[in-house]
């Protein structure tokens, strides 16, 4: 550690070069990546794994096509690999920019010490979750096409989706970069990134009202296909609003468990402050759940929609609306007005349950919902998606050991060389499925 | 080098324009393409269909398609009603007719060739591409076969080759390159019985008129494809309901363009003022907050 030091303080003193900050920088970043504590524990064999699995059934993917793994069919080119990696993962991610807006634009200092580990949240879900996106592609060489510019589909709304998911990626990056800047030890750099910072967040605000609204407005093309309780043209609108509370509640399940899990690594201000942390997220997720139903409301009356409530979709609309909307909305301010930070987790709990629902209803579910023979998916297609969680929970718990995400000082960092209670990010784990 | 130059200017202009713009403005035209050209179209005369399908044959060869593995001769294929794959971008289905029980119906399944396609709106490589003739073709090299063009399209027609791991996506393209030498798609050259005709667009809907005008009891008063979703390339008459013919009834006549155009215009309104309300909003809090501080001390 101490030639580490020598590099950061170094510079400053004229001598080394840029050579040698290099080369000290490459040792760190080498040490780093060995794992640290025990490595056979209970949730690393589990998701260990679960990724081997899943890495050989991409391979199998990848050598004989999609149709060796996923029961996608001509009549259900889209998945759980779609409807739920991507539509539903990247509404998870939305947590990212409502508190980047909270903390960097409006200046509330209290949600602070929690924005670092949503941004890291949300950029590890676009990078895995949209990633996961490469494997359902058929020919995922060609995801450079729209990109490098020899067609531009200006008309599609697939083509909007898939540039603010690169630039968005590169947003969040720089947002998170102070934190990759102190843990290299990178004082300067640091300093020049921290500057971009608002920049990011008002570029990355911008970006996710966008790409949030525009996957739902990607169901707008299919008004014959999809179950008229689900569509609407406010689809994108509502897919908008549901980010909202779809991140919020996620920012509250994840530091549910890192709380626990990352005990040593939170500091003094983030332990002191939780509860009053997530009873405030509590009232933005209720001010949103509010605005959510309001729309739903209007396209209830605007499409007629009683007419189709006698009805097993209708039943299981009713169930996804009145089990996973109204209920939150009357739990979270029963738990805001009782102070009580439980029931605002088990209530965030079910508004995630929700928004998979709801998310899944409209990508897969409802989606030609007369057809006979029904799409449902493959165990293949269920076990890529839980290794692919599972890496991004390594990625996760590696970066949270190693970087000053949850506003400790480095100094500190380095004390708190533990790893997580294995058993705990297992429980997380299923929480977040 | 000025030309390297210029290359990275027209690409990041393009870049930012994509941003901003967001959507093509879809085409309006109905009968004729937005250069003015009329439009080719086709005209399947249902009530003159044998079922023979030659059609089926001729397209499999014109497009160098596989040998299907029962002959085109084989009529026990008609038992159940087939849907076009990667391999039949056309096929002919048996509907029992309710009037005359000893004459059946066929009907024939392959890309209508809409004036205004979802699949070409949805498709963000323009791998899906209407031509100014009327053929909505495809550039496989193009495509990362993200599906999208299988979502949007109103009648199920592109179709993906699942088991393939360089997969592509199929389906009728109206026989294009035939088309460019002035020639006529190999399945109305083939059709012995005049069912599927080809033409001019405008010159098909005044035959069909015409045909429903002179045999009024024969046909249902109405074209399928004049209207639906803003027009199709391929027109249908039938002497039964649609719906007892495997036609979707279900379709508005609003071209699918225009189901995202609205999104898409409202993206660069966005992208404009978006980054300068937050950026008024957080110089605004900024200011607040430095003056209350300045007074605390």
């Amino acid at each position: 550690m101490a030639n580490k030091i020598d590099a950061a303080v170094a510079p400053a003193a004229g001598s080394p070069t840029v050579w040698q900050v290099a080369r000290d920088t490459f040792r760190f970043i080498l040490k780093e990546l060995k794992p640290k504590g025990k490595m056979l524990t209970p949730f690393n064999v589990i998701t260990g794994a679960i990724i081997l699995v899943g890495l050989v059934l991409i391979a199998i993917r990848f050598a004989y096509g999609l149709g060796s793994v996923t029961n996608l069919s001509q009549n259900y080119p889209w998945g759980i690999w779609i409807g739920f990696d991507v539509v539903t993962g990247v509404a998870f991610a939305g947590g990212a920019y409502v508190l980047s807006f909270v903390v960097h634009i409006l200046k509330v200092k209290k949600y602070e010490p929690i924005v670092r580990v949503t941004v890291l949240n949300g950029f590890l879900a676009y990078v895995f979750y949209a990633g996961a996106l490469l494997l359902d592609l058929g020919r995922p060489w060609n995801v450079i096409n729209p990109i490098i510019g020899n067609s531009f589909g200006l008309s599609s709304v697939l083509f909007l989706v898939a540039w603010h998911f690169m630039l968005y990626m590169i947003t969040e990056f720089l947002e998170f970069s102070p934190a990759v800047a102190e843990w290299l030890h990178w004082p300067k750099a640091r300093r020049i990134l921290e500057g971009l910072t608002t920049g990011a967040v008002i570029f990355g605000i911008t970006l996710s009202t966008l790409h949030q609204s525009g996957l739902g407005a990607l169901f707008l093309l299919a008004p014959t296909k999809i179950h008229p309780l689900w569509y609407s043209h406010n689809i994108p609108v509502m897919f908008f609003i549901s980010s909202i509370f779809a991140g919020l509640s996620m920012v509250m399940i994840e530091s549910t468990f890192t709380h626990r899990v990352f005990k040593n690594r939170i500091g003094h201000e983030l332990h002191e402050g939780h509860g009053a942390i997530l009873l405030g997220l509590a009232k933005g997720a209720v001010g949103a759940l509010f605005a959510y139903i309001f729309v739903k409301m209007i396209d209830f009356v605007h499409y007629k929609l009683w007419t189709q409530i006698a009805s097993p979709m209708g039943y299981w609309y009713l169930f996804e609306l009145v089990g996973f909307v109204v209920l939150p909305i009357a739990l979270f301010l029963t738990a805001i007005r009782r102070r009580s930070v439980k029931l605002v987790q088990f209530t965030a709990f079910l508004t995630a349950v929700g928004v998979i629902l709801n998310r899944l209803n409209v990508s897969v579910i409802a989606f030609k919902w007369y057809e006979t023979v029904r799409y449902f998916p493959s165990w293949m297609e269920i076990w890529v998606t839980l290794a692919i969680i599972s890496m991004e929970l390594w990625v996760f718990r590696w970066v949270i050991n190693r970087m000053p995400v949850f506003g400790t000082e480095p100094a500190a960092v380095e004390a708190a060389a533990e790893t997580a209670e294995d058993m705990e990010v297992v429980r997380w784990k299923a929480s977040v499925l | 080098m000025t030309i390297s130059r210029r290359n990275f200017l027209k690409i990041a202009g393009l870049t930012g324009g994509a941003l901003v713009a967001g959507g093509g403005k879809p085409a309006h035209a109905q009968q004729t393409s937005e250069g003015g050209i009329e439009f080719n179209g086709m005209l399947i005369d249902t009530t003159k269909c044998i079922g023979c399908r030659a059609c089926e044959e001729a397209c499999n060869e014109a497009n160098h398609l596989p040998k299907p593995e029962v002959s085109f001769e084989t009529e026990s294929v008609f038992d159940q009603v087939r849907d076009t794959t990667p391999d039949a971008f056309t096929v002919v289905n048996r509907f029992p007719n309710e009037k005359d029980p000893d004459k059946p119906i066929f009907v024939r399944k392959q890309c209508m060739h809409c004036n205004q396609p979802a699949c070409a709106s949805a498709c963000l490589t323009r791998a899906m591409e209407k031509t100014k003739e009327a053929a909505v073709i495809y550039h496989k090299d193009r495509c990362m076969g993200c599906r999208y063009c299988m979502v949007a399209c109103p009648f199920d027609i592109p179709k993906f080759e699942y088991n393939s791991p360089t997969p592509f996506v199929w389906k009728c393209i109206f026989c294009n390159e035939r088309q460019m030498r002035g020639e006529q798609p190999a399945c109305s050259e083939a059709c012995p019985q005049g069912a599927t005709l080809f033409g001019k667009k405008r010159d098909l809907l005044e035959i069909a008129r015409a045909r429903i005008y002179t045999e009024p009891d024969k046909y249902v008063h109405k074209i399928y494809g004049e209207h639906e979703v803003g027009g199709t390339g391929w027109l249908y008459l039938y002497g039964a309901p649609a719906e007892k013919l495997g036609l979707k009834t279900n379709l508005e006549t609003t071209p699918y363009p225009e189901l995202t155009s609205g999104f898409l215009y409202g993206v660069p309104l966005v992208f404009v003022l978006w980054p300068s309300l937050l950026i008024g909003l957080n110089y605004l809090i900024k200011d607040e907050k430095e003056t209350s501080h300045g007074e605390q001390d």
